[in-house]
């Protein structure tokens, strides 16, 4: 994703992205060891629906819809702020947790210490699956060798 | 087409869909099949559900498959009509395939293409014997780890553009059209067609693939690159006003290089074919393009002489789902047609009877 002109938009975006992976358990886990966020109102969800994943023709082309994937919404004001989410599959919990979580990281009382407590190490525990992923995918890498070089 | 509905057979049917619910447990001292299990151990049926199922999630796939007693078109069809109960709650900005995490990467036609071949969990080079082991349930040892550069994989169809032998993509930022929302009508653009063909049979478009290959309707296709791996779903909210990240879906894509000898209007070069699907499908995003690609004879100023250049006819057959509804609706009743074509051929028959009698 481009990141957004306005940096707090931008740092938005990327705790949301973190917190969109992020499994309910590890978000509760986190959070027990900080003061309890403040109570939550529903403002909307959370509620499952569908969005339709859009491709590129040709990988770089025109948009074409490639089909639908199920998200899980919730928005909620916590305190004086409002938090959202909206994440991959049917998951309410996790839904709820995000937009507290999200809530609470517009809140400056709040946003050191959540962002210490639960976003750095949930990005780092992100990092690391990523980078064994590509590990063993690196670990599949051919490497040639020409005929030349096995005659020597 | 007309069948009558027909009453009474109520009880027969609720017998036969407990005895269905019986079968498909099967014998009770085995254990029954968890979704977890479904959904981590038989990866590729999740995959083919969700891309024919037109719905990605994992988890409601492995619902369908246990359901539908792996029977991977049933589950499709329950795919379908479960999306029909939610609402769409946005589209998402187009995926950056150049951007994905691959956990495989090949190209047909560069050995040294930058960011390498990568392999990934792969079926190919494996001897095509059976296992053993795995009906002893032995456990697989851990996977290598090599350092990972972390460079991005540009696409093969990047690396050739520079020469300007490669047809390049057109960018366009047009609203796609959506089968979902409207009936197809023809003729029918490539956004479409691609839609169509995403969600389309997988056999019916290897079927298809394969014919062009053998000579109807081919154009000498590479497979210029296939990768496979995990991209990011962005969507606008409009309540927030700013794209989110919604996480991450597992894509394949394929590009086909397709020869070219040039037109009035375009000079020799290399044209493409291209598959996108949900999931780990390489079989079918391959078939897709060869596909795609034999749907664009007519804009490349090509003969259309074969099926799959033929864009009413793979469309209007490429879905699985409407298919099975029209080959297996006649299995419902049809007594009263039948009825009235067994009264046709009875008179037919009399009166080829009278004529032969009265020439006797």
């Amino acid at each position: 994703m481009t990141p957004h002109p306005d940096t707090a938009i931008a740092a938005r975006q990327s705790w949301m992205a973190v917190l969109a992976r992020a499994e309910a358990n590890d978000m509760a886990q986190l959070l027990a060891d900080l003061p309890p966020l403040p109570d939550p109102v529903i403002l909307r969800g959370p509620e499952v629906g569908l969005v339709m994943v859009r491709g590129r023709i040709g990988g770089g082309g025109g948009p074409f819809n490639l089909g639908e994937m199920t998200v899980t919404r919730c928005t909620l004001r916590a305190g004086a702020t409002v938090g959202h989410a909206s994440i991959a599959g049917r998951v309410p919990e996790r839904a709820i947790l995000a937009a507290r979580i999200d809530a609470g990281l517009q809140d400056p009382t709040l946003h050191d210490s959540l962002h210490t407590a639960v976003i750095a190490p949930l990005a780092a525990r992100q990092l690391a699956a990523r980078a064994e992923s590509a590990a063993k995918a690196a670990a599949t890498r051919v490497e040639f060798f020409t005929l030349q070089t096995m005659r020597t | 087409m007309a069948y009558v509905a027909v009453k009474g057979g109520e009880r027969a049917i609720d017998n036969a869909h407990a005895w269905l619910a019986a079968d498909r447990r099967g014998d009770p001292a085995v254990p029954d099949l968890g979704l977890a299990q479904i959904r981590e151990q038989l990866g590729r049926a999740i995959d083919r559900v969700m891309a024919e199922g037109s719905l990605y999630d994992r988890d409601l796939a492995a619902l369908a498959i246990k359901q539908s007693q792996g029977d991977l078109i049933e589950a499709a069809f329950l795919l379908r009509a479960y999306r029909t109960t939610l609402p769409r709650f946005a589209h998402s900005e187009p995926v950056d395939t150049a951007a994905m995490a691959v956990r495989r990467r090949v190209s047909a036609v560069f050995k040294d293409l930058p960011g390498g071949q990568v392999l990934g969990p792969t079926y190919d080079y494996t001897h095509r014997l059976l296992d053993f082991t795995l009906a002893a349930g032995t456990a697989p040892p851990a996977p290598a780890t090599a350092p990972a550069t972390g460079a991005p994989m540009q696409r093969v169809n990047d690396f050739l553009r520079h020469e300007g032998l490669i047809e390049p993509d057109a960018p366009a930022d047009a609203t796609p059209g959506d089968i979902t929302r409207q009936p197809l009508t023809f003729p029918a653009p490539r956004d479409v067609r691609l839609q169509a063909l995403a969600r389309g049979d997988e056999g019916f478009l290897l079927g298809l693939g394969y014919s062009t290959q053998r000579g109807y309707g081919g154009n000498h296709p590479f497979a210029g690159e296939i990768r496979v791996g995990e991209v990011t779903v962005e969507i606008e909210p409009a309540e927030l006003g700013f794209a989110i990240d919604i996480g991450e879906i597992t894509l394949t894509e394929c590009q086909m290089v397709n020869q070219f000898k040039g037109s009035k209007t375009q000079p020799p070069q290399f044209t493409r074919g291209y598959g996108l699907a949900f999931g780990h499908a390489e079989r079918k995003t391959m078939s897709m393009a060869l596909v795609d690609r034999a749907m664009r004879a007519e804009e490349l100023g090509e003969d259309v002489t074969a099926p799959a250049q033929n864009v009413e006819f793979v469309l209007y057959h490429s879905d699985n789902i409407e298919g099975t509804g029209f080959v297996e609706h006649l299995k419902l009743p049809h007594y009263v047609d039948f009825q009235s074509e067994l009264e046709t051929i009875r008179r037919m028959r009399a009166e080829a009877d009278a004529g032969k009698e009265a020439a006797e």
